[in-house]
């Protein structure tokens, strides 16, 4: 098999873009804070629309700065609705995504005139198209894929993020009120998780889109958390999972002739399918008394 | 103006049509959505409404077209998988219930996408009207189309009224609906088989995304106005009606708008009222109780202090002597003064504060409520001493004559309290 380059790039930022997601989407799960992470990737929409609007394009600072900024207003929407409107939980996360996202397409249409923005690209993006978009500087040198190098640059981003803050990021993961006693500030670091979380699916959207970033913040930890528990292996194993899902999801949706990023996600979800089916049988074979057709009065804070 | 009346007598009949079918598909949502919220499963709309799409493919994939009954079928047993995983995993695996629905949401989102975009090159003219499925356009829908949905929406309105009280149990008391004899189970599944269908409804007029506000945003905005499940879905339905109305409007007078997110704007702006000025629950109207409260605990207070005072021999308090109390809060200290005045509690002479006759009485009753609650706490309730005081500082100002009465008769008209101070009774002539 010769080397394809092309291919190798997509997987490559595939795989960038599945472990910086998979990181955040570690903490975001101890947290418990799945869904206002699948919140916050549609709320980031009027941002975007308006970064563009702003910038006049859809690649432009402007867009990340948009994106950043409704991330945060987005969560301090859901936290307000909680407190003090004392709306439930549940609730305030629809109410505010969904107007959100509604205001920006909304502004789509608007603005239509100068924001020439798809609705479909933003919720599944196209990342076969990675190759054949360069970033060609001034002096005419192609440097590669430009989706590759925002892919990197939020890698990074992450990854420093984890790196420096990982004290604390643990701290108000397991125990929030520790946390505030040792002077932690637990809702700027709430905060600034949720900004990096927009930053993310801002960056990814263009490859993946805004609906699949959700899917890869959110599998690949589940799957990770029915294999262990323990922080550093969940971490570890999540990373381990991006790469895997890049590789068989590019060559399935090639197979096939489909969306990579869907493929991306359906593969997670087969890995997720077979962990869970794995781990649920042991469970049947151990001694302890499993609860078969549960209660609902035990349905916990989405109960089913 | 001309827009306004032209759009509001119905002239035209596809207007007619597309606001009937906004109705029927609103009341629908409204109605299953808040029973779902009131059971706290509000977000799992949203799930089913992701989950439904890989199944919307496949009945595209096996009918060839735009086959309604088979795009509805698979829409159904897509979203029945969705509902069963989802309390698989939560039965057999320690996740945590935000992470199945999201993995849930994302999953079968993610194969529907590579189901659609393979649809989508596979050339097949009929599958634009597929994208219609994510994004919602009411007013493309056919009036054949919308015959059928209108149609699907009114049956489950009906079942949904007919089994009200097998519904209300279910999300208020499910064991004792279950203890009395009914058929929990299937009910719960009947339940979800609406909803599946309300999804699937839904999602043509507004789109995947924003399903769940037309399933949230009803019953959150009426939850503020009702205790009563009754009232609760009839507001539920008619804040639904209008915002599709409105949403219908301002679609029709700006034609390159689309319907569906302006539907969730003012379902969105309903709420926000709702959530601002509702009597009882709503924001403002619970900071007013509140500051009242405040204003009321602190008069009080003041009554106790100058009280207390006069037990210990004084005529009264200088206004200084009171403002040293309270330290940090002269205004509210002066507040309370000149409220205490127009009640004729206390005089004022030349920042001098003393009590009246009847202001004596009322101090009396407050001391005596703070001193009986804390002989209670501590004879009957074995609570020490010095632990009673932050109770009665609280529930002076809330005890009725008739527990008063009540702690009276209880502790047989007691003469001192855990710390040796005398209850204050009136003197009866």
């Amino acid at each position: 098999m010769t080397f394809d380059s092309n291919a190798f790039l997509i997987i490559f930022t595939g795989s960038l873009i599945a472990i910086s997601c998979g990181f955040l989407g570690v903490f975001m799960m101890l947290r418990k804070m799945s869904m206002t992470g699948d919140a916050i990737s549609h709320a980031v929409l009027p941002g975007i629309v308006i970064g563009f609007f702003v910038s006049g394009s859809q690649r432009s600072l402007e867009v990340i700065i948009g994106a950043g900024l409704l991330g945060i207003l987005a969560t301090l929407m859901i936290d307000w609705l909680r407190k003090k409107a004392r709306v439930q939980l549940d609730a305030s996360i629809g109410i505010t995504f969904t107007l959100l996202f509604a205001i920006g397409i909304i502004l789509i249409n608007l603005l239509a005139y100068k924001v020439d923005l798809d609705q479909e690209c933003v919720l599944y993006g196209e990342i076969a198209y990675l190759p054949i978009d360069s970033w060609i500087t001034q002096n005419g040198i192609n440097l590669g894929p430009r989706i590759t190098w925002l892919a990197g640059l939020n890698f990074l981003f992450v990854i420093s993020f984890i790196y420096l803050l990982f004290k604390e990021l643990i701290l108000t993961s397991f125990d929030e009120n520790f946390s505030s006693v040792m002077g932690i500030p637990s809702k700027g670091i709430n905060l600034a998780l949720m900004s990096i979380v927009s930053y993310t699916t801002v960056s990814s959207f263009e490859s993946v889109g805004a609906i699949l970033v959700v899917a890869l913040l959110v599998v690949p930890p589940a799957t990770a958390f029915l294999w262990t528990k323990s922080l550093m292996p969940l971490l570890k194993l999540t990373a381990l999972m991006g790469v895997l899902i890049a590789l068989f999801g590019y060559y399935l949706a090639y197979l096939i002739d489909s969306s990579i990023a869907g493929m991306m996600v359906t593969v997670a979800g087969v890995f997720f399918s077979i962990s869970a089916l794995i781990h649920s049988r042991k469970l049947i074979h151990s001694k302890k008394p499993s609860v078969i057709g549960g209660t609902s009065s035990t349905s916990g804070q989405f109960g089913f | 103006m001309e827009d306004f009346v032209y759009f509001f007598t119905f002239q035209d009949p596809s207007i007619a049509w597309v606001v009937l079918g906004v109705t029927l598909l609103g009341v629908g949502s409204a109605y299953v959505g808040t029973f779902s919220f009131l059971d706290k499963k509000a977000l799992l709309g949203d799930a089913i409404s992701h989950a439904v799409l890989p199944g919307i493919c496949c009945g595209f994939i096996l009918a060839g077209e735009k086959n309604p009954v088979y795009i509805v079928s698979g829409a159904f047993l897509s979203g029945a998988a969705a509902t069963f995983m989802s309390s698989w995993l939560r039965r057999n695996t320690k996740l945590s219930d935000d992470t199945i629905i999201a993995t849930i949401l994302s999953v079968f989102f993610g194969f529907g996408i590579v189901l659609l975009t393979a649809l989508q090159k596979s050339g097949n003219p009929e599958v634009a009207g597929l994208n219609s499925f994510i994004f919602g356009n009411a007013i493309g829908i056919s009036e054949d189309d919308l015959m059928l949905y209108g149609g699907l929406s009114l049956v489950i309105i009906v079942v949904l009224t007919l089994f009200l009280k097998e519904f209300r149990l279910m999300v208020f008391d499910p064991e004792y609906g279950k203890a009395i004899g009914f058929p929990m189970k299937f009910i719960s599944f009947l339940f979800n088989v609406l909803m599946i269908l309300a999804v699937v409804i839904g999602i043509q007029a507004i789109g995947v995304v924003l399903m769940a506000a037309l399933l949230i945003t009803p019953g959150a905005a009426a939850r503020f106005w009702t205790d009563r499940l009754n009232p609760l879905l009839i507001l539920a339905a008619l804040f639904s009606v209008l915002s599709g109305i409105l949403g219908t409007y301002v679609s029709f007078v700006l034609p390159q708008m689309p319907t569906g997110p302006w539907v969730v704007v003012f379902l969105s702006i309903f709420a926000m009222i709702s959530f601002l000025i509702s009597p009882k629950s709503g924001m403002i109207f619970r900071y007013v109780a509140r500051k009242k409260y405040l204003r009321k605990t602190h008069r009080d207070h003041l009554l106790k202090a100058l009280y207390k005072a006069s037990e210990g021999g004084k005529t009264g308090l200088t206004i200084e002597e009171i403002y040293e109390l309270y330290p940090y809060q002269k205004p509210e200290t002066n507040q309370s003064i000149n409220d205490l005045v127009n009640d004729n509690f206390i005089a004022n002479n030349q920042y001098f504060i003393n009590l009246t006759e009847e202001g004596v009485s009322e101090a009396m009753r407050i001391v005596r409520l703070h001193r009986l609650w804390e002989l209670y706490l501590n004879e009957s309730m074995n609570i020490a001493p010095d632990h009673v005081h932050d109770s009665a500082e609280q529930l002076e100002h809330l005890i009725t004559p008739e527990l008063e009465a009540m702690l009276e008769q209880r502790l047989n008209y007691p003469t001192l309290d855990p710390h040796q101070e005398t209850i204050p009774r009136p003197n009866k002539p």
